[in-house]
C-alpha cells in the first residue's frame, strides 16, 4: 500500500518537473534540438520503455488475505518456476497455454529454474530504485553545501572543502566496500553508501558554478536591491545551476547503476532475493564454465544493463549539447 | 619547488587526520559491533558466545578510547596489525602483492594512454568527418558496457574458446608474460571508450583556440599545428589525469586480479571481503588514501612542470 | 612610393551554415588595398568585417563557413583558385594577419622566441645561423626594449601592448606586402592603442605595405586610414577616401554612425541614435538591409537591393543617394 503511494507521488512529482521545465525557453530549445536526432529519439524510447517496466513493477497488491503481493509486472510476466536450467525458447513444463509466446521461457531459465526474462525485467526496478533514491538524496545535500561554499566563501567554504577533501581522499571502491560490509547488504544501505561516495563530485560542480555566478551582474543587482542571501541563492542562482545539475545527475545515474552491478557481483550489494542484474551476472559467471555453456543468463542481464546505461549516456550527452554546445567536456 | 612540496605535505596532515577519524567512525561507531557480528557470522542465529568470540577476535570488545588509540597508532605508524581471518601480518601480504598489481596495472595504464592518445589524435585530425562521428559513437558504446562483461566475455572468448591465453594464474619474471597479457588487454579495452572521448574533447578544445589561427596565419602546416602546438597544450590535462591514475596502479584492479588469479593487492581485497576481514579492509582503506594524496601532490607538481603559466605558490 | 594594387576583392560572398539556416555573412563585398595605403573596414559587430578578413586568408571556421563566390586577387593571382598548399606558402610570406586578442592568440606553452623563429623557419628554409639575430632585429623593429630577454619569455609574462608588438613582429617576420589587422587595438588600453597604431603606420611606411585595418572605432579610422569602407550586415554601403567620407558621409548609415559619436558639440543636447536595433543574423531585412532604420527610406528601398553606384569621390549602395549619380553624370 505504501509502496503504491510512494510510486504515485514520485510519478506526479516527475510529471510536474518535466512540465515546468518544458515551459522555460532554455529546456524547450534543448528538447527541440534533441528531437531532431534519431539516435536521441531512440535512446529516449528505450528510457521510456524501462521507466514503464519499473512503474509496472512498483504497483502491487495481494489477491487475497494470505496471498503474496504481486506487482503488475509479476502478473504479466511471471512464469512458473522450473527445476533447473533450460535454454531460451524452452517450453513450460507445466500447463500449456494456447498463446505460443506465453508458453515458452523466452530467454530460458537459470540454475534454480527462474525464468530469465522475468528476472531481467525485475532488475529494472532495482536499477531505477538504486539510481533514483541515491540521486534524490545526494542532490539536495550537494546543492546545499555547494551553494553555501561557493556563495558564502571563507570559513564556510574552507570547512566544506575540508570535509569533501577528506571524503574524496578515500578511494571510492574501497570506501563503498567498507561501508557495505559494515552496514550490511540491502537497498537502503547501498543507497547510503553510494550517496556518501558520490555527493562530492556534484558538490564541487555546484560550488564552481556558484562561484562563477556570484560575481555576475544580476547577483550584484539583486544584492544592491537588498535581497538576502537565501533568496538570491534560491530564486536567482539555483535556476542557473539546474542545467548542469540535471546533466550531471543523468550521467551519474548510469554510473550508479554500473556501480551496483559491480558491488552485487562482489557480494556486497543488493541481497540475493532482490532481483538485480549484478546478482544475475555473479550467478552467471560460473555457468560459462559448464558444458554445454549456459550463456543466456549472462547475456540477458548484461544486455539490459548495457541498454539502460547507453540510453542514459546518449540522453545525458544530448541534453548537454542541447543546453549549450560549448559546454562539451568529457 | 621544495617549499611548495613541504607545504603540501603539511597540508596533508589534517587531511590524514580527518581520514583516520572518519575511518574510525566508520568502522567502530556507525554500527553497533553486535550487529556487525550478527551480519558477518555465517550462522543463521549466532549464539551470544559466537558473537562474543567474533568481537574479541577483532578487538571490538575493548573500551572505546583504547580502540581509538590503537586505531590511530596503527594508522600513523603503518602498523597494520594482523589479518582477522588468517592472523598473518598484513604488511607481508601487501609487500608480496604490490609486485603483481603493479605489473598488470602499469601495463594497463601505459597501454591505454598510448592507444587512446593515438586514436584521439587521428579523430581530432579528421574532426567533423564520418570517421569522427562513428568513433565518437563507438566510444559511448564502449563506455556503456560494464567492466564485468569485458572481463567475463574476454576471458571466455580468448582463454576458454580460442585458447590463445591461459585462463588464470601468475608467474614471476618474463615467462609469466602470457599470464598478464590477457588481463592487460581487457583492462585497456575497457578504458578505451572513456579515455578516447576525454582526450578527443581536450584536443578539440585546443584546436578551437586563437593561437591555432595565428599559427596557420603564419604559414605553419596544419599537421605541424596539430602535432606540435595542439598536442603540447593538450598534453597538460592528459598528463595530469595520467599522474592522478598512478596510485591506483599500486592498489590494482579488484576485478581483473580476482578473475585472472593475479596474486596482487586487489585479490587481497576480494579475499578480505569474502572472509569478513575488517582489519585488512581498514589497512587497505588507509593505504589507498595515502596513495591518493600522494597522487594529488604529484599531479600538482606535474602541472607546474608542464604548464609555464603555473607558478607554485 | 608606389601605389600598386596589392589586393583586389570583387563580389566576395561567404555564407555560414547554421542549424537555423544560411547566414550571408559576407554578401557581395569588393575593395582594393594599395601598397603604402591603409584601407579601414568599419562596421558594428555582426557586420561581416572579420569574416571578410578570414575569407581573404582562407582561415574560415570549417565546415560551417564557405566562400561561395567572388575573386580575391593578390598580385593578380586569384587566391580562391589556389590549392591548400599554395595558400599556405602565401600566408605569412606575402600576407600577414594580426588579431584582436594578443593573450589568446599566442601559444601559452611556447616562448616568444620559439614562435617567432617558427615563423621565420617555415618560410625561410634552414638558415640555421643568423635566425636568432634576425629575431632580435624583428623585436627591435617593433620597439621592444631588451629583445634578447623577451625572446626567452612566455606570452603570459608580457603586458598586452608587448604581446601585440610580438604578434606584429611575427606577422611581419617574412616581410609580407599585405598586412591584415583585425581590431588590433580593441583589447588594449587607450594609450597603448595609439602606440600600436603609430607603430603599424611606421612599419607600413618603411616596407611600403598595404594595410587592411578592421575596426569599429571611428577615431582609429580618422587617425590612421587613407581609405575607408563602411560595412553593414554583410555589405559595403559606402567606400572612399577618408577625407571625403568622414567630412561628408553620403550613406544614411554612415551619416548616423558619425553623428552618434559623443563629442563636445553634443554637450547639453540629446545624443542622436540610430533607431531600432541591429537585426540578428536570421532576421535581415529584404532588399536594402538598412531600410527599416533609415530616415530617408523610400518605397523602392524595401523592394530592390541597391547596387553599388559610383560617385566622383566614392561608391555607395543607396537608392536615396544614387540620383546624385545621375546628376554627376549630367555634369560631366
Amino acid at each position: 500500500m505504501i509502496g503504491n503511494l510512494v510510486a504515485t507521488l514520485l510519478l506526479v512529482a516527475l510529471g510536474f518537473a518535466v512540465r515546468n521545465a518544458l515551459r522555460t525557453p532554455l529546456w524547450a530549445e534543448a528538447f527541440r534540438r534533441m528531437r531532431r536526432r534519431p539516435l536521441v529519439i531512440g535512446a529516449g524510447v528505450i528510457l521510456a520503455l524501462f521507466t514503464t517496466i519499473a512503474i509496472a513493477d512498483s504497483y502491487s497488491w495481494a489477491d487475497g488475505k494470505n496471498q503474496p503481493t504481486k506487482t503488475v509486472l509479476d502478473r504479466v510476466f511471471e512464469r512458473p518456476q522450473e527445476r533447473t536450467y533450460s535454454p531460451p525458447m524452452a517450453k513450460l513444463t507445466t500447463e500449456a497455454s494456447p498463446k505460443p509466446l506465453l508458453a515458452t521461457h523466452i530467454l530460458g531459465t537459470d540454475g534454480v529454474g527462474n525464468d530469465v526474462f522475468y528476472r531481467t525485467l525485475k532488475g529494472v526496478r532495482t536499477a531505477f530504485l538504486i539510481g533514483g533514491l541515491t540521486t534524490l538524496t545526494v542532490l539536495p545535500i550537494a546543492l546545499l553545501l555547494g551553494m553555501l561554499a561557493g556563495y558564502l566563501g571563507r570559513g564556510v567554504d574552507d570547512l566544506i572543502q575540508y570535509v569533501y577533501t577528506v571524503l574524496d581522499s578515500i578511494p571510492g571502491i574501497l570506501l563503498l566496500i567498507a561501508m557495505m560490509m559494515i552496514l550490511g547488504q540491502g537497498v537502503p544501505q547501498l543507497c547510503i553508501a553510494l550517496g556518501v561516495t558520490s555527493w562530492v563530485g556534484l558538490c564541487r560542480l555546484v560550488r564552481g558554478e556558484t562561484l562563477k555566478q556570484r560575481d555576475r551582474e544580476y547577483v550584484l543587482a539583486a544584492r544592491a536591491l537588498g535581497l538576502g542571501a537565501p533568496r538570491i541563492l534560491m530564486r536567482h542562482i539555483l535556476p542557473n545551476l539546474m542545467p548542469i545539475v540535471i546533466i550531471s545527475a543523468t550521467l551519474g545515474f548510469s554510473r550508479l547503476v554500473l556501480a551496483e552491478a559491480i558491488l552485487s557481483y562482489l557480494g556486497v550489494g543488493v541481497p540475493e532475493d532482490v532481483g538485480s542484474w549484478g546478482n544475475m551476472i555473479e550467478a552467471a559467471r560460473l555457468e560459462l564454465a559448464r558444458e554445454p555453456v549456459i550463456w543466456w543468463n549472462l547475456v540477458s542481464a548484461s544486455t539490459a544493463l548495457f541498454l539502460l546505461v547507453l540510453a542514459l549516456n546518449i540522453v545525458g550527452d544530448a541534453l548537454r549539447d542541447g543546453i549549450d554546445p560549448r559546454l562539451r567536456s568529457a | 619547488m621544495l617549499r611548495y612540496l613541504v607545504r603540501r605535505l603539511i597540508y596533508a596532515i589534517p587531511i590524514l587526520l580527518g581520514v583516520s577519524i572518519a575511518t574510525f567512525a566508520l568502522f567502530y561507531l556507525t554500527v553497533p559491533p553486535e550487529q556487525m557480528a550478527r551480519q558477518n557470522i555465517s550462522a543463521k542465529n549466532p549464539t551470544p558466545q559466537q558473537i562474543q568470540d567474533w568481537l574479541v577476535a577483532r578487538g571490538y570488545d575493548k573500551p572505546m578510547p583504547e580502540q581509538f588509540s590503537k586505531h590511530m597508532r596503527g594508522m600513523f605508524l603503518f602498523d597494520f596489525g594482523k589479518s582477522d581471518s588468517t592472523s598473518e601480518p598484513i604488511v607481508d601480504r601487501l609487500r608480496s602483492g604490490v609486485g603483481p598489481s603493479m605489473v598488470v596495472g602499469s601495463m594497463v595504464l601505459l597501454g591505454s594512454v598510448a592507444v587512446s592518445v593515438v586514436v584521439a589524435l587521428v579523430v581530432a585530425a579528421f574532426r567533423g568527418t564520418y570517421l569522427d562521428h562513428w568513433v565518437t559513437f563507438l566510444c559511448v558504446l564502449l563506455m556503456s558496457v560494464t567492466f564485468l562483461v569485458y572481463i567475463i566475455g574476454g576471458q571466455f572468448l580468448f582463454a576458454k574458446l580460442l585458447r590463445w591465453f591461459p585462463l588464470a594464474g601468475y608467474q614471476e619474471g618474463a615467462s609469466g608474460l602470457r599470464f598478464v597479457l590477457l588481463p592487460a588487454i581487457i583492462g585497456i579495452a575497457a578504458s578505451l571508450g572513456a579515455n578516447v572521448r576525454f582526450y578527443r574533447t581536450v584536443m578539440l578544445d585546443e584546436m578551437n583556440r586563437d593561437y591555432v589561427r595565428t599559427a596557420l596565419a603564419k604559414g605553419v602546416s596544419s599537421s605541424r599545428v596539430l602535432f606540435v602546438h595542439v598536442l603540447k597544450n593538450a598534453a597538460i590535462p592528459i598528463l595530469t589525469s595520467f599522474v592522478l591514475s598512478l596510485p591506483f596502479v599500486v592498489t590494482g584492479s579488484l576485478l581483473l586480479e580476482s578473475f585472472f588469479g593475479i596474486p596482487g593487492i586487489g585479490t587481497y581485497m576480494v579475499d578480505a571481503i569474502n572472509g569478513q576481514d575488517f582489519s585488512v579492509i581498514r589497512a587497505l582503506v588507509f593505504l589507498g588514501t595515502i596513495l591518493y594524496i600522494v597522487g594529488a601532490i604529484l599531479t600538482d607538481l606535474s602541472y607546474a612542470l608542464v604548464d609555464p603559466r603555473v607558478r607554485l605558490e | 612610393m608606389s601605389e600598386e594594387t596589392l589586393l583586389s576583392v570583387r563580389d566576395l560572398r561567404t555564407y555560414l551554415d547554421t542549424p537555423e539556416g544560411v547566414v550571408k555573412a559576407v554578401d557581395g563585398v569588393g575593395f582594393d588595398v594599395r601598397a603604402g595605403r591603409t584601407l579601414a573596414l568599419v562596421g558594428e559587430s555582426g557586420s561581416g568585417k572579420s569574416m571578410t578578413a578570414l575569407s581573404i586568408m582562407q582561415l574560415l571556421p570549417e565546415p560551417a563557413a564557405r566562400i561561395v563566390e567572388g575573386s580575391v586577387k593578390l598580385d593578380g593571382r586569384d587566391l580562391l583558385d589556389l590549392t591548400a598548399k599554395q595558400m599556405r606558402e602565401l600566408r605569412g610570406k606575402r600576407m600577414g594577419m594580426i588579431f584582436q586578442e594578443p593573450m589568446t592568440s599566442l601559444n601559452p606553452t611556447f616562448t616568444v622566441g620559439y614562435q617567432l623563429l617558427e615563423a621565420l623557419k617555415c618560410h625561410g628554409g634552414a638558415r640555421r645561423s643568423g635566425l636568432g639575430q634576425e629575431a632580435v632585429k624583428l623585436l627591435q623593429e617593433v620597439e621592444i626594449r631588451e629583445p634578447e630577454a623577451v625572446l626567452r619569455k612566455y606570452p603570459h609574462e608580457l603586458s598586452g601592448g608587448m604581446r601585440q608588438r610580438v604578434m606584429i613582429a611575427i606577422a611581419l617576420a617574412n616581410r609580407p606586402s599585405l598586412l591584415i589587422a583585425d581590431e588590433p587595438t580593441t583589447a588594449l588600453d587607450v594609450t597603448i592603442q595609439a602606440q600600436i597604431l603609430r607603430l603599424i603606420k611606421r612599419l607600413q611606411g618603411e616596407h611600403n605595405m598595404g594595410v587592411l585595418l578592421i575596426t569599429h572605432d571611428l577615431g582609429v579610422v580618422n587617425e590612421t586610414a587613407d581609405d575607408v569602407a563602411v560595412m553593414y550586415l554583410g555589405q559595403i554601403v559606402e567606400q572612399g577616401p577618408v577625407d571625403a567620407v568622414l567630412s561628408a558621409p553620403a550613406h544614411p548609415y554612415t551619416q548616423a554612425l558619425f553623428a552618434s559619436r559623443a563629442s563636445r558639440e553634443h554637450r547639453g543636447r540629446v545624443l542622436p541614435v540610430i533607431p531600432g536595433n541591429v537585426p540578428g543574423p536570421h532576421d535581415w531585412p529584404p532588399a536594402c538591409r538598412f531600410h527599416p532604420r533609415c530616415p530617408f527610406r523610400m518605397d523602392v528601398c524595401e523592394k530592390v537591393t541597391p547596387e553599388v553606384s559610383h560617385l566622383p569621390d566614392r561608391t555607395v549602395r543607396c537608392h536615396f543617394v544614387s540620383p546624385l549619380e545621375e546628376e554627376a553624370k549630367l555634369e560631366h
